[in-house]
């Protein structure tokens, strides 16, 4: 008897789960189909659901306006390079934080959360005056910099996290054998923690792609990403919905086939120390 | 050095020097319209025509805004062009931060420009920026439901019978509203509807001495008819319509009436996108009985070149072929006259066969009967029609455009909205140092 409830209560769970999951990627759902509708059909009342002419004419328009490569390769560029950077800067931090702590490693911690809380636009000038400066405006170089700072609070407090689960004792086992901290970090902490930075690297590559304030704001021509290309199908005055619609698609198409391979790791490191 | 090596040295070099020499590139910023993507795709016969290679930075208006503005007052120098409206151009040309346009060529012929364009890109009159097109309001409907209901519209209708054909033609039981109005928040969209509203009612946003006048009679009538209008005859939910919600009404058949951008009319009378296209006529933009100002306004996209530019010849090169009247022809040529860029020389009114494409008499008049230097029934200190060219307007306009939207959407009633807007607009006028 308590087995079939348990039974019952598993579909249950599992209905919920699909409703759950559903609903949640049902906007993405809605974008991919209103991109093989014609502008016409976009708007169409009542909603057009799946019964509807198929067309790539989107596509086409898309492809012919926009060079969509060259925004997808920055993309990859600026969400690669800033994790990569990104990355390189936080495991040192977050191993002196998590293993030698100090009186204000807690305050650190929430400092650097802090900037996290401050809006883009409130820091919009001085950057861009420092850019203009430093000749950086409308380059990969510094896009990639600034994606890299604001996730950094992010990706310090996750592989913090990580770190904290990981006995120091075995590091110390390593120090007695003689590693130096080079060695210490590279050869013994990074394996073990591999799960928790793979998931830090994969969420802060997915932040990166989407950024949309800094990579508006700080691009014109050449150094701008897939998120720039979406923003030029956005018109107030006449309506383009299935070209945007296409544009949104192929511009997500790279991150959610990421995301799609990955999800077992992200998964796993999002959850990694939630149930003690 | 081997012969042969040092030829191909020079070869190289000269392919460098030469090739430096040349391709020189403009970086222009722009809105995503129609006219617009229509121009990049001809961008190709201006570089083999000049050597000028041009590249484009497209973006939705609000992000452009926000966009260019960082990047000209900073002196940011990420763009040789600009594409901005008729709000920015004469605050940016006032501050020095365009390049005065006064040296265009005869044969450009900058008097072919309308006049009161010509006059809204203006500072001090020189012109700062080059219209590529222009628009106006005015009132778009159904003649076969207008026929239905036994009516028909004037040229020049008045708010009061757009009352009565709204109660005529809207048909509930078949999804038909009588009227489509912007309601939705933002300077641009609902505030730009409202205040032309009011102001063919005979009201203002400021008095000669920069006090909010929202506490007037005028503005509480025009509102409340709106109001009442819209809650009577205008469709679900149009706090939150804008131009493209609209739009998508009218064009499935929903709406009787629909006031708004004359550029829509090409949208509504294409078969392609239009379930109504054999079915839509014209007629100024109304007023209200005895009010001489009609609720028209009036709005450029135009050229602007920011101060500080590397590149201000080739810049003005591009800026007189796209606003040139060859450009016009070329685009006739290739896509008929109905898709040339409407609004911006008097000579495309003049051309014969421009005069069959239906709205266009409607357009120029409505464009005509706009003065932005007189917009009001009473006196003003300001420029603008559907806006005051103050820096600060778009700020206190989007404010009080939330509050009027919140009225459209029952959540406060008509007399706190212009209790809030009176005190939104007066303390920031104070905290800007007009009052």
């Amino acid at each position: 008897m308590a087995r079939a409830v348990t039974k019952q209560r598993k579909t249950l769970n599992t209905l919920v789960a699909w409703a759950v999951g559903l609903l949640i990627f049902f906007p993405i759902l809605w974008t991919i189909l209103t991109s093989f509708k014609t502008e016409a059909q976009a708007i169409n009342d009542p909603p057009l659901f799946l019964f509807f002419d198929w067309t790539l004419e989107n596509y086409g328009v898309v492809q012919e306006r926009s060079d969509y490569m060259r925004f997808l390769w920055n993309s990859i560029i600026l969400a690669g390079g800033s994790t990569l950077l990104g990355i390189l800067v936080a495991v040192p931090a977050a191993w002196s934080m998590a293993f030698v702590p100090s009186k204000r490693t807690k305050d650190i911690l929430l400092w650097m959360l802090s900037t996290k809380m401050l809006p883009a636009v409130g820091v919009l000038y001085p950057i861009y005056l420092l850019f203009i400066e430093l000749g950086l405006l409308d380059s990969r170089v510094g896009l990639t910099i600034v994606l890299m700072l604001i996730n950094l609070p992010i990706i310090v407090w996750m592989l913090y996290t990580y770190f904290r689960e990981i006995p120091g004792e075995i590091l110390e086992a390593a120090r007695m054998d003689g590693a130096s901290l080079r060695e210490e970090i590279l050869y013994v902490l990074t394996p073990m923690a591999i799960p928790g930075i793979a998931s830090t690297i994969l969420l802060n590559f997915i932040l990166a792609w989407n950024e949309a304030f800094w990579t508006l704001n700080l691009t014109a021509a050449k150094a701008a990403p897939l998120t720039a290309f979406i923003a030029s199908y956005s018109s107030p005055e006449g309506l383009f919905y299935a070209k945007l619609s296409a544009a949104s698609t192929m511009a997500i198409a790279p991150i959610l086939i990421l995301g799609w391979f990955s999800q077992k790791q992200l998964v796993r490191g999002l959850t990694f120390g939630a149930v003690k | 050095m081997h012969p042969k090596k040092s030829l191909l040295t020079a070869t190289a070099l000269a392919l460098v020097t030469g090739g430096a020499a040349f391709a020189e590139t403009i970086t222009i910023a722009t809105v995503n319209n129609g006219d617009m993507i229509r121009m990049q795709g001809y961008t190709d016969q201006f570089t083999e025509a000049t050597g000028i290679e041009v590249e484009w930075v497209t973006l939705e208006e609000n992000v452009l805004r926000q966009r260019v503005t960082t990047d000209i007052t900073t002196k940011g120098g990420q763009f040789d062009i600009m594409t901005i409206g008729m709000y920015e151009t004469p605050i940016w040309g006032a501050n020095g931060w365009l390049v005065p346009l006064d040296d265009l060529s005869a044969e450009y012929d900058v008097d072919d420009i309308l006049p009161a364009l010509r006059s809204g890109l203006s500072h001090d009159g020189t012109l700062y920026a080059a219209p590529f097109y222009g628009e106006s309001s005015m009132v778009m409907y159904r003649t076969d439901l207008m026929e239905k209901a036994g009516l028909e519209m004037p040229t020049a209708p008045t708010w009061q019978f757009i009352r009565e054909a709204a109660a005529a033609m809207d048909d509930p039981a078949n999804d038909i509203n009588g009227v489509c109005l912007r309601g939705k928040a933002g300077w641009g969209e609902g505030g730009a509807f409202i205040t032309v509203t009011a102001n063919s009612f005979g009201a203002r946003w400021f008095d000669e001495d920069w006090n909010a006048q929202f506490d007037q009679p005028e503005w509480k009538a025009a509102l409340d008819f709106y109001v009442s209008l819209m809650n009577d005859y205008g469709p679900d939910g149009y706090a939150t319509n804008g131009f493209n919600e609209n739009l998508s009404l009218f064009q499935q058949g929903k709406c009787g009436m629909w006031i708004d951008a004359t550029v829509a009319a090409s949208f509504v009378t294409n078969p392609n996108d239009s379930t109504v296209a054999d079915h839509v006529g014209f007629a100024l933009a109304p007023n209200s009985e005895g009010v001489e100002k009609r609720s028209n306004w009036l709005w450029a996209w135009a050229l602007g070149i920011p101060a500080g530019t590397q590149k201000e010849a080739a810049a003005k090169q591009f800026i007189e072929w796209a606003t040139s009247k060859d450009y016009i022809e070329l685009v006739a040529a290739n896509e008929g006259w109905a898709n040339v860029p409407p609004g911006a020389r008097t000579s495309l009114y003049e051309t014969p066969e421009y005069a069959e494409v239906p709205f266009a008499q409607m357009t120029l008049d409505s464009i005509n009967a706009a003065d932005p230097t007189d917009p009001t029934v009473k006196p003003v200190p300001y420029i603008g029609i559907q806006f005051v060219a103050i820096p600060e307007f778009a700020g206190i306009a989007t404010e009080v455009s939330q509050e009027f939207s919140a009225a459209y959407a029952g959540q406060q009633s008509v007399d706190e909205a212009l209790a809030k807007a009176q005190d939104i607009t007066n303390e920031a006028m104070e905290a800007a140092g007009y009052r």
